[in-house]
């Protein structure tokens, strides 16, 4: 077999790896980047976003630009509050899109898609619209924004539990009750259950939508400042490198989640072999 | 029709009788009619058969008798209780599904501990044991299901059936997804067990194999309607029509002219020549008929040979296929009139193997044929697949 033949079998084999890890590279460099200014000594100058020098200062002090602390606060506040006003409703909202039959039930299963596809400034700017119309103009704030976070929070709920109901096997339901389950112990012996992992991974999205939403939230906040609008405001003014601690502790916090999750499942098949 | 029932079910009471009996049950859905008022007692303690093609409303049968449908009309008992319209949950019913419905995130002695503690019985850790020996599964008692094999999982779905102790035990084709093999081993063993434990088992199949095997009494249903039901082989033997005769094992239909009865038997004429049928037998008595053989009664000669039958031979024939299956050869015997019929012989090794083109004669005891009514369709209920 000549080298080249060779060569070209091995290319063959490798490229799609090959492909795949230029691909995470490309995702992941940011985050890299992130990571490494957050241990950035910016003290020289202010205005070059450059690596200058190591220090665990950002690390001790992440709150030391002023205004800062407040606002992630307030992002973490309205996330979570959201997440769990959205988690419910949408919850609620996708057992009966699934379960029920109505009048405008496809049509309103086509609706719940329109948030998501629809460009974040025009949701943003006609929710304003609505607030200043109903005179909420002069009290734009907290509830404002909560509201908006909400509304863009949901669909994604939605839309993630009901594609975890449309793979429940109805004998399972149907099973419980021949197994002498009455229809509320069925829903919190069998469906729900069944269904958690659905509404967990719909509550850490909309944790992360929320915390990091900037158009909508910008033009819905009024005087207040979450987190995103923070980091825009100092970015006219060269970015704090405690910025980057936030977002890498976010990452940090992100990929933990995950990593618990796996190594719990792994833990639990392997208990399950012995 | 309700005060025949009322006076049925005190006379069943009286003997403490708990049958299951559906009367005129019903049910009807937008587009068509799944099952036409049925009329069906299951005596306790027996091992029933449902059987049928595919949409032939078994399935419905069964899943309106463990709650999980509503009837349109008709009712259930079971014994003197009306069941028709109870939750599945407060019915002494429990069954086997298709698909197991095995809780995924429940491991195998939570499943089967399910029904008990459901109905609040306390410590089950024993019961579930028992259980779970009976049905050889004790060392897997802490897996999930997605970890057991398809026989495994069935056991379990029996196990988490069977604790309950239910009055009926509905199995919904339970062993339609093991392999040959596997199911004819739990075959067996669930006869061992409903003889064991002597609980009302009702099994919807479409193996006819299967309900033969199994069960004391089948009935054979087709479009919603039971076509006929009996022990397995006075089913086999004496089909009452062409439905019951080509899904139930396999038959030879030929067109028969009815001539009359003659003392014990009906005399009819099958392409010039005369045979008679047992009175018993005949499901018709004038006209047009089929005359049926099964393909293992018809004996084969080479022409002109003797036959050991008492019955007339027919001649003529020639042999177009042969295949050979171990126990069996079974030979396609094209007739003078055209027609092809089904021979099985055993391979006893009196004779050589009849090699395609052989001239043959055939004949059978007429003990063994049966005549049905020519209005019917030859064809009905031979499987297409």
């Amino acid at each position: 077999m000549s080298t080249l033949a060779r060569l070209r079998r091995w290319i063959g084999k490798h490229l799609v790896l090959g492909l795949g890890l230029l691909v995470l590279v490309y995702t992941f460099v940011p985050i890299a980047v992130v990571v490494l200014m957050s241990f950035n000594n910016n003290s020289k100058s202010k205005n070059v976003y450059k690596f200058q020098d190591f220090t665990w200062n950002n690390w001790l002090h992440p709150f030391k630009p002023g205004g800062m602390k407040d606002s992630v606060i307030l992002s973490i506040e309205i996330a979570l509050l959201a997440t769990l006003v959205a988690t419910i409703l949408g919850t609620l909202a996708a057992f009966a899109l699934s379960r029920h039959k109505f009048v405008g039930r496809r049509a309103a299963n086509l609706i719940i898609f329109l948030p998501m596809a629809s460009p974040e400034i025009v949701m943003g700017s006609s929710l304003l619209a609505l607030f200043v119309s109903r005179g909420f103009g002069g009290q734009l704030g907290f509830v404002t924004i909560l509201i908006a976070h909400v509304m863009f929070c949901l669909s994604f709920v939605i839309v993630t539990v009901k594609a975890r109901l449309s793979g429940l096997d109805d004998n399972l339901e149907q099973a419980a009750m021949d197994l002498y389950a009455n229809e509320v112990q069925t829903f919190w012996r069998v469906t729900f259950p069944l269904v958690l992992p659905g509404i967990i991974g719909a509550a850490l999205l909309s944790f992360s939508l929320s915390f990091d939403d900037f158009i909508i939230t910008n033009l819905n906040a009024g005087q207040e400042v979450t987190f995103p609008m923070f980091v825009y405001g100092a970015n006219q003014r060269g970015v704090p490198m405690q910025v980057n601690v936030i977002g890498t502790a976010m990452f940090v916090i992100a990929i933990a989640i995950v990593l618990g999750n796996e190594i719990f499942r792994r833990r639990q098949e392997k208990a399950l072999a012995a | 029709m309700s005060q025949l029932h009322e006076s049925t079910t005190t006379d069943r009471s009286a003997s403490g009788s708990r049958d299951l009996r559906l009367s005129g049950l019903t049910k009807e859905y937008a587009a068509f009619t799944a099952v036409k008022s049925l009329d069906l007692v299951v005596p306790q303690g027996s091992f029933f058969a449902l059987l049928g093609p595919s949409g032939c409303g078994k399935t419905t049968t069964l899943r309106m008798v463990a709650g999980l449908e509503t009837p349109t009309s008709g009712t259930i008992h079971l014994g003197d209780t009306e069941i028709t319209y109870a939750k599945p949950y407060k019915r002494p019913v429990n069954t086997v599904f298709q698909n197991y419905a095995l809780f995924p995130h429940l491991n195998i002695s939570k499943n089967v501990a399910f029904g008990l503690e459901r109905r609040g019985v306390k410590n089950v850790g024993q019961q579930v044991a028992d259980m779970l020996e009976l049905v050889e599964l004790t060392s897997q008692a802490h897996k999930k299901p997605a970890q057991m094999s398809g026989g495994q999982q069935q056991r379990v779905a029996l196990a988490r059936a069977l604790i309950n102790q239910p009055e009926v035990l509905l199995l919904d084709e339970p062993l339609g997804a093991l392999d040959l093999k596997l199911r004819r081993g739990m075959q067996l063993e669930l006869k061992r067990i409903q003889t064991e434990v002597g609980l009302t088992f009702v099994h919807v199949t479409h193996d006819q194999e299967e309900a033969m095997t199994m069960a004391d009494t089948i009935a054979v249903m087709n479009q919603g309607v039971i076509e006929q039901m009996g022990a397995p082989n006075d089913l086999y033997e004496n089909p009452t029509t062409t439905f019951v005769a080509n899904f139930l094992g396999q038959s030879n239909l030929i067109e028969a002219e009815i001539q009359g009865r003659e003392g014990g038997q009906v005399k009819v004429r099958v392409q010039g020549a005369v045979a008679s049928i047992p009175a018993e037998r005949a499901h018709s008595e004038s006209g047009k008929g089929w005359l049926g053989i099964r393909p293992e009664k018809v004996l084969i000669a080479e022409a002109g040979q003797p036959i050991d039958a008492p019955g007339d031979v027919i001649t003529g024939g020639f042999i177009t296929d042969v295949s050979f299956v171990g126990v069996s050869t079974q030979y396609m015997v094209k007739m003078p009139w055209g027609q092809e019929l089904m021979v099985f012989e055993q391979n006893t090794g009196a004779r050589r193997m009849l090699p395609v083109g052989t001239k043959v004669d055939v004949s059978w005891r007429p003990e063994y044929a049966f005549l049905l009514d020519a209005s019917q369709d030859a064809k009905a209920g031979i499987e297409e697949d």
